[in-house]
């Protein structure tokens, strides 16, 4: 016990306010919104009311759900490969697969934008062989490719950064002992790498199905997900912070009922960070 | 195994071409004289010139960089101190700040985005009620603006601040901080001159990457700015309005800017790490 324990727990203070003013009030206040009508009487009604909105609901899952396979598809042999170079090569390989991240996601996603459209570069390129033109922007596919784009870095880093702990001679010894290619997959590799692949799934999958921008942008009008329902509330035409806040709640629950899926413990979080 | 090389490189080959074909094709027409965003009209560089004229990129410019430098030295020193005092406290009190401490990183931006929307608007008709009140007349000095948008930036910089310098302190061996007492320093002179050096790389690394997380915020920004555009702001409303090559300007800019500050402090980390390794060997060729 030095003198410094005991006087020094006062510097944490300041943030202890802070923390209590702007991250716990927030949360308690969108809670207090969500369980309030109007006038400020309690209700159930924003809650219940929300079963109008169950397609969009299930849309924003099935759509997060499809991007986060196809990142875990991609990345898993990228990041293997990656693992597996010298590690001078690794570090730059590694740089340049974060560097597109260092642009800010309105731009990436502007850049598919000028892509898909109708008379776009893909659509050109295809009318030079008698295609098309195909009806790429304004799908859900479009806003799946989206998601895929934003967040594939996400899957990519945990996953590379359990692989390299990896060592090569337990691959070898599989496959001494009789293993295919098969079977050094799914007995040797995917075991090992379960840390990295569950970290990667939050990281996609979360801020996937909160997403606004990426539907809005290359999903056009009619794809709507829970995050542009949410966006409607405060600042777009509905207006309704109650049923907004009701909405918060929701994808709240379903972000945590994810991370208890795929979060073992604390550990692993500090990690994502 | 040479064709596991192959398959290797293209596999690599692919997943770039993928993450850098439609940055490199927004960078390319950029240059385009004409508006189209497929067709080329031949070169040019007025959207440039354009972009050096838009009062509301400019603007918004200044505005995200003056947000990020403050939020982020606010957030530093706030969050530093956080450590500090956290780690002296209980395990369960501990626990519990830790834990409200990863909401801002788990939750939704959204989520984070509308909550501190909510309580600025409380906070707005509280505020102005009581001061109007006070005054005998209509006053609104609580509104969205910068200072919205401050507190919005420093609370999400917060929690970023505090998970890197807090294990660099558990790192620390607490008899460097009692051998400085005993040979005469005041805790005051101990922490300054002994405790804190050895945390300023964790600190410098906080607050940069603090820096790039304000300058990058979208979300959290688009609800608790009211009027104030940040840059990531401008943008969503040029892509909104109208078809600009300016875009493409700004993105090829941004990109550029990115590239050479990430090659930079690559080279300085390569040399620094070669002078580490030359200095080791000598030490062992003295050994």
């Amino acid at each position: 016990m030095t003198p410094m324990k005991k006087k020094t727990v006062w510097a944490a203070s300041p943030y202890l306010v802070w923390m209590t003013a702007f991250i716990a009030a927030p949360l308690a206040i969108v809670l207090y919104f969500a369980f309030t009508d109007k006038a400020g009487r309690f209700t159930l009604a924003n809650i219940t009311g929300l079963g109008a909105y169950t397609t969009v609901f299930a849309r924003s899952i099935v759509l997060a759900a499809a991007a986060t396979a196809i990142c875990l598809v991609l990345a898993f042999p990228v990041s293997y490969l990656l693992s597996r170079l010298r590690p001078a090569n690794q570090r730059m390989m590694q740089m340049l697969l974060m560097l597109p991240m260092w642009m800010n996601f309105l731009l990436r996603t502007y850049a598919w934008m000028s892509l898909l459209e109708m008379n776009g570069i893909i659509n050109r390129f295809l009318g030079l062989f008698g295609v098309g033109p195909l009806h790429l922007i304004n799908t859900s596919g479009a806003v799946v490719l989206g998601m895929v784009y934003n967040y594939l870095p996400y899957m990519i880093l945990p996953l590379y950064t359990i692989m390299v702990k990896i060592d090569s001679s337990v691959i070898e010894a599989a496959q001494d002992l009789g293993a295919n290619a098969f079977r050094v997959l799914t007995r040797v590799l995917i075991p090992l790498s379960m840390p990295g692949i569950t970290t990667g799934i939050t990281m996609v999958f979360v801020p996937s199905i909160s997403t606004f921008i990426i539907s809005r942008m290359l999903g056009g009008g009619s794809n709507l997900l829970i995050g542009d329902l949410i966006e409607l509330q405060f600042l777009g035409n509905s207006y309704n912070y109650n049923l907004g806040s009701a909405m918060s709640v929701v994808l709240m629950a379903i972000v945590l009922l994810c991370m208890s899926f795929t979060t073992a413990d604390t550990e692993e979080m500090e990690a994502m960070v | 195994m040479k064709r596991r090389r192959a398959l290797s490189n293209a596999c690599f080959v692919l997943i770039f071409s993928f993450l850098y074909l439609p940055i490199a094709v927004l960078i390319a027409f950029s240059f385009n004289e004409s508006k189209s965003r497929s067709v080329w009209g031949g070169f040019s560089l007025k959207w440039y010139e354009n972009l050096f004229h838009n009062e509301m990129v400019l603007k918004s410019f200044g505005v995200s960089l003056a947000v990020a430098f403050a939020a982020a030295s606010v957030a530093t020193v706030l969050g530093t101190l956080a450590a500090i005092g956290i780690s002296r406290m209980s395990r369960r009190a501990r626990g519990v700040v830790m834990a409200v401490s990863y909401v801002p990183v788990v939750n939704p931006e959204i989520i984070t985005g509308v909550s501190l929307m909510l309580l600025f608007v409380v906070m707005r008709t509280g505020v102005n009620g009581a001061v109007s009140r006070l005054l005998g007349r209509e006053a609104e000095p609580f509104g969205f603006g910068l200072g919205t948008l401050l507190i919005a930036h420093i609370t999400f910089c917060l929690p970023y601040v505090i998970f890197n310098v807090g294990p660099k302190l558990r790192q620390l061996d607490p008899a460097i901080y009692d051998a400085a007492l005993d040979l005469g320093c005041s805790p005051r002179q101990a922490f300054f001159k002994v405790v804190l050096p050895q945390l300023t790389p964790a600190i410098l690394s906080a607050f940069l990457i603090s820096l790039t997380y304000s300058i990058d915020d979208f979300i959290i920004s688009y609800f608790t700015s009211g009027t104030v555009p940040t840059l990531p702001i401008a943008i969503y409303s040029m892509t909104k309005k109208r078809v600009s090559p300016e875009i493409n300007a700004l993105s090829a800019i941004l990109f550029v800017g990115i590239l050479a500050i990430i090659l930079a402090s690559n080279a300085v980390d390569s040399t620094r790490e070669r002078r580490l390794r030359r200095a080791a060997r000598r030490e062992e060729g003295r050994g």
